[in-house]
């Protein structure tokens, strides 16, 4: 298990050589997004809309902050549980996204598509909000702001910590419960 | 009758929301300590420390603790013998708003089909029980998603027993996995009616994480689930370890002689609770 320290927005090289497991501090943009930004972001892609932020080589964080208080450029950001977002990632990787952000679970056809594009799912800490806000030194949103906490937002972030969880290829770091499922 | 004031009401619901979001009960805290003292793995003990900075970053900072600040569970005792002036699910209401608008809480509550916010947490969830004397208690929990999805209730046969509910509770577990947050704590409502079984499960919550049921044979009961729940390896954030679950707290009620409810309400690592009494 390896230590990188990487930017953002990502290249394919630097995807294809991450492993489950390996630990991964992330500096420059990413973009959040959860339920209600994505179902936006897909309705602007069935009509041929441009999509407020540019998916080539994206970081997407599953996270809805807490509002900023004063002085803090975010509130409280930890990750929300990826597993809702399963319907809609596979298309935003064929499109040239790399990684996503979040906690919990990936289906088959979320792990299929970061094989097929060379892509990413990385775990941050669920819970540790007041922590991994430290890391973010600038938030704008972007788009939707109607959506409140689900508005997107571009961040800048600087050594966001992160954990390999599915790698490009099928590797897997969740422990298998033991227990006959 | 003992007469309160509204507005006091309201203020004691912020200051205790606000302060819940930001501070730990003491025993979860201990528990995060004693746990990663008992992990063997640098990934299980790398959770747990950032769970302790983070607590100890929120504190020191007040910034909350996690970005779901919940919805707003409010569990009120009432006495039969005090009122409060203006009405208490007004005054209730009233500080649950000015905690999340003055405590730069998230606000997370949306219409179920059309998802739009209400904009400022409304409405909080109130259980109302009422009690004899002159006291107001009120205990609130900002209960995050994450966890609460991963709740489940259910209605077992009679025949299934203590067996039923044990296969029930760990393999909810099991396949919650990563996702509610681990270590958990695990609340059971046993009995009851399909309805309040899942309240059982969510007042069993609120017990302070060191304390067991006062019935002793429903203590060995929580004690014997943790340890099934621990065996399973999950451990802190999914990553493998001993620490599943902190506790498993259970509540019981009598049921119908046809039914046994049951219910598992997943609370997450981040459990935020706190009580005032007026
Ligand atoms: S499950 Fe709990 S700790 Fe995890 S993100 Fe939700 S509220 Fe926070």
């Amino acid at each position: 298990m390896a230590t990188y320290h990487l930017n953002a927005p990502m290249t394919d090289a630097d995807v294809a050589m991450l492993k489950a497991g390996d630990v991964v501090y992330l500096s420059g943009i990413i973009y959040t997004a959860r339920d209600a930004a994505h179902k936006k972001l897909m309705a602007a892609l069935d009509a041929g809309e441009q999509l407020p932020f540019d998916l080539k080589g994206s970081v997407i964080y599953y996270v809805g902050p807490t509002p900023a208080p004063p002085g803090k450029p975010i509130g409280s950001a930890g990750p929300t549980t990826s597993g809702r977002m399963d319907t809609y990632a596979p298309r935003l990787h064929s499109l040239g996204s790399k990684a996503s952000i979040g906690k919990g679970k990936r289906n088959q056809a979320v792990r299929d598509a970061l094989k097929e594009h060379n892509g990413v799912y990385f775990g941050a800490t669920g819970g540790a909000g007041a922590l991994l806000a430290e890391c973010i030194t600038a938030s704008e949103v972007i788009a939707y702001e109607d959506l409140g906490p689900e508005a997107i937002r571009k961040l800048t972030v600087k050594d966001f910590p992160l954990l390999v969880i599915n790698d490009a290829h099928g590797g897997e770091l969740y422990a298998k419960p033991n227990y006959p499922l | 009758m003992r007469m309160l004031k509204a507005e006091d009401v309201s203020a004691a619901v912020r200051d205790m929301i606000i302060e819940a979001c930001r501070v730990l009960p003491e025993p979860v805290y201990k528990a995060f300590v004693e746990a990663r003292d008992s992990e063997t793995t640098d990934s299980a003990r790398e959770v747990l420390d950032q769970l302790i900075k983070n607590a100890d970053l929120a504190k020191a900072t007040n910034m909350p603790l996690c970005q779901d600040t919940g919805s707003a569970v409010l569990f009120v005792e009432m006495g039969e013998d005090v009122r409060v002036e203006g009405g208490l699910k007004q005054a209730l209401t009233a500080g649950m708003v000015e905690g999340y608008d003055k405590g730069y809480l998230r606000k997370s509550m949306c219409h179920p089909l059309l998802r739009k916010n209400t904009g400022d947490n409304t409405p909080a969830i109130i259980h109302l029980e009422l009690v004899p004397g002159d006291k107001l208690k009120i205990q609130f929990m900002a209960k995050g998603g994450g966890s609460e999805n991963m709740s489940r209730c259910t209605m077992l046969t009679p025949a299934q027993g203590w067996e039923g509910i044990k296969d029930f509770v760990v393999r909810r577990m099991a396949e919650a996995g990563p996702n509610p947050c681990p270590p958990t704590i695990v609340g059971v409502g046993i009995g009851g009616s399909f309805d309040l079984a899942p309240t059982l499960a969510k007042k069993a919550l609120f017990r302070p994480l060191d304390v067991p049921n006062p019935d002793p044979e429903i203590a060995a009961m929580e004690k014997e689930l943790l340890e099934a729940i621990n065996n399973l390896g999950i451990g802190p954030m999914g990553l493998g370890g001993k620490t599943t679950s902190l506790a498993v707290k259970i509540e019981m009620h009598p049921c119908h002689i046809a039914s046994l409810p049951l219910a598992v309400n997943v609370q997450c690592h981040s459990a935020r609770t706190k009580e005032v009494v007026l």
